[in-house]
């Protein structure tokens, strides 16, 4: 059972991670109906970019950390301007297809960079583990949590309560009826593209305390398909619940296989079988929004 | 459709040929029969990129067939293709002939394109193609853990084709049932696109509500569009499997799947040509590169080890660049070229 237990932990810090990535996705979906494939790259350029913050150039890490969140802002705004705008009223796949292509292109950048090893982050939390509840616990697990919980309260509020918010909802509501109050609908795309590229950049951070990181780090975006549908593909709150459930669904159903069935390697599709139950059952998820056509 | 000067249409019959007019069944016919004779003259590389390139054609223009035409984004025509290849495997361990191994591949792969393809008659669009990201995903991890068929991570060895004792076992021989195979799916495409499915098809992709309500069956031709495009897929797997001798899981990967959607857009959508063109592109360019750097490498020596690198980011930016510039592909420009000669010198 504290075997479990332990997954179930392990799978809430990996699912927060998931919920960050997520909410990227969520947040340019939203606003701008683009379906990013690039988000797990993004994550991956966040995390070297901090990497190459903090071990090359001999930064303290929180400058580190800020120097990289006005990084990810300049490359979030870069990618918007020049691949996704010109990508406005084209096809779906079309679409799709320009940030798969987006996505090979920031792999093999940061593979020419920084090569395919292993890089390890310098130790930033104390090693000693924290006891919850009787289970020994790595602080940096804490702090992923507690970062991830907060960015998503700092989100909630910002589209509750911010004219920025409000306008991007706006915007994810009706783009003509935004525009038409005066809202700018090509700023609040370029912003969309801006908070998503930071949050994944603050995902890769944490992963690169937690893990370290290496340039296969971008298969991480496939996962968040799951999390995604599970949550609602333009819910914040679906994107939050999605992710963490994603995450502890993988290592439950990990150990699951491997003890009831013998099967290894299972935690690279038990999210994937779960997606595809829940988009015969329920395409729409959690809290999406449930379109309905009329002719 | 575009006829030269002086062709007039007088039947429905006569504009719907596959050659409107005799001059280009000649110059197809003419093609044709220099190509046939390009593997004696050309050495075993070059001829084993125009295998490559068969193979290709036979992938692209199944997937055009499902995404271009009837509009059903596929991110899992990879793993379709493996299926084909590991059931052809299989068979041919136990003993099957080539040819049939190779329809019973096909026919494997049609049956797990229908299941995959279910969902399709509610999901559209994004939903589709995350549904068959996760076919993609599911089937790699079928191939990797059922060692019985597949061989798992040892992958599985599969005997060279041979017809009547006849083994098309070096890369001159594999040209020519390779190209049957390419020609007549190729061939076969262009009929499909010219009944009364290939029209239920564009209807489908155009606009799906306005397709139902003139007749046509959603469901049906969804499905049809699934079994027959990855029926050609697993054909191509199998061919696959048969040249390379030797398959492994990996294979059959996300990449490949990738691939081939980037080779029917840079060829161009819904077009039988443009896979062509797209399969003759995506196939070349990482053997250019290969070129290019075995050149630069002896120049800049630290080139070549990251040529990996650079193929991938060379191939995103390719996509990139051509989904900005030129999002209806090489046929497009094609057609441009054309439009030119045809009244040069007197374009305007």
């Amino acid at each position: 059972m504290a075997y479990y237990l332990q997954l179930i932990i392990g799978g809430l810090v990996v699912g927060s991670i998931y919920s960050l990535v997520a909410l990227g996705f969520v947040i340019i979906y939203k606003a701008t109906k683009v379906v990013n494939f690039a988000q797990g790259e993004l994550v991956m350029v966040g995390a070297y970019a901090c990497f190459a913050l903090t071990v090359q150039m001999q930064l303290p890490f929180l400058l580190a950390f800020l120097c990289t969140l006005v990084f990810s802002v300049i490359l979030g705004l870069a990618l918007e301007r020049l691949v996704l705008r010109p990508m406005i009223g084209e096809p779906i796949i079309s679409v799709i297809m320009v940030t798969i292509g987006l996505s090979s292109v920031l792999k093999s950048l940061v593979q020419l960079f920084w090569g395919t090893d292993i890089r390890v982050y310098p130790q930033v939390l104390p090693s000693e583990p924290v006891v919850i509840a009787g289970l020994p616990v790595a602080p940096v697990y804490i702090a992923a949590f507690a970062l991830a919980l907060t960015l998503f309260v700092i989100f909630t509020l910002f589209f509750k309560y911010s004219r920025l918010g409000i306008a991007m909802r706006a915007t994810a509501y009706d783009q003509q009826a935004a525009q038409s109050m005066g809202v700018s609908i090509k700023n609040i795309f370029a912003l969309s593209w801006c908070i998503a590229t930071m949050v994944s950049s603050i995902g890769g951070i944490i992963l690169g305390n937690i893990n370290g990181i290496n340039s296969q780090l971008g298969v991480l975006g496939l996962k968040v398909f799951p999390a995604v549908i599970l949550g609602g593909l333009d819910s914040l709150l679906g994107a939050a619940v999605g992710g963490l459930f994603i995450g502890v669904l993988e290592n439950v159903c990990d150990a699951g296989a491997k003890d009831l069935l013998g099967l290894s390697g299972f935690k690279e599709v038990a999210a994937f079988v779960f997606l595809v139950l829940i988009l015969m059952v329920r395409p729409y998820g959690l809290f999406g929004t449930h379109e309905i056509e009329r002719v | 459709m575009h006829g030269h000067c002086g062709l007039f249409f007088t039947s429905y019959r006569a504009e719907e040929a596959v050659f409107p007019s005799p001059v280009q069944r000649v110059w197809l016919y003419a093609f044709l029969a220099v190509y046939l004779c390009l593997p004696f003259f050309l050495n075993a590389y070059l001829v084993s990129i125009l295998d490559l390139i068969h193979i290709a054609i036979i992938a692209a223009v199944s997937l055009n067939l499902l995404t271009g035409c009837c509009g059903q984004i596929s991110l899992g025509h990879g793993a379709f293709l493996g299926v084909g290849a590991f059931a052809a495997g299989a068979l041919s361990a136990a003993g099957w002939p080539f040819p049939l191994d190779m329809l019973a591949g096909g026919a494997a792969a049609a049956l797990v394109g229908l299941f995959f393809g279910l969902p399709s008659l509610r999901l559209k669009g994004i939903y589709l193609a995350i549904a068959t990201l996760a076919a993609q995903i599911i089937l790699e991890y079928v191939f990797l853990h059922a060692g019985a068929l597949t061989g798992g991570s040892n992958g599985l060895l599969v005997e060279p084709a041979s017809l009547f004792g006849y083994a098309f076992d070096t890369d001159q021989k594999f040209f020519y049932p390779s190209l049957a195979v390419a020609a007549a799916s190729l061939l076969a495409v262009t009929n499909i696109m010219r009944s009364r499915a290939g029209r239920a098809f564009v209807a489908i992709r155009d606009y799906y509500l306005s397709a139902e309500i003139v007749g046509v069956n959603l469901f049906a031709y969804k499905l049809k569009a699934f079994a027959v495009s990855s029926f050609m897929a697993g054909m191509a797997g199998a061919l696959w499997a048969h040249y390379l001798m030797y398959i492994t899981p990996e294979q059959f990967n996300i990449g490949l799947s990738i691939s081939y959607l980037a080779m029917i857009i840079i060829g161009g959508l819904g077009s039988v040509l443009g896979s062509v063109f797209g399969a003759v592109f995506i196939t070349v360019l990482p053997e250019v590169l290969s070129a290019v750097a075995g050149a630069a490498g002896q120049l800049f020596p630290d080139v070549s080890s990251s040529l990996l690198a650079m193929k991938q980011g060379v191939f995103g930016l390719v996509l990139v660049l051509f989904l900005i510039f030129e999002p209806e592909g090489l046929v497009h420009r094609w057609r441009l070229v054309k439009a030119y000669w045809k009244l040069y010198p007197f374009a305007h």
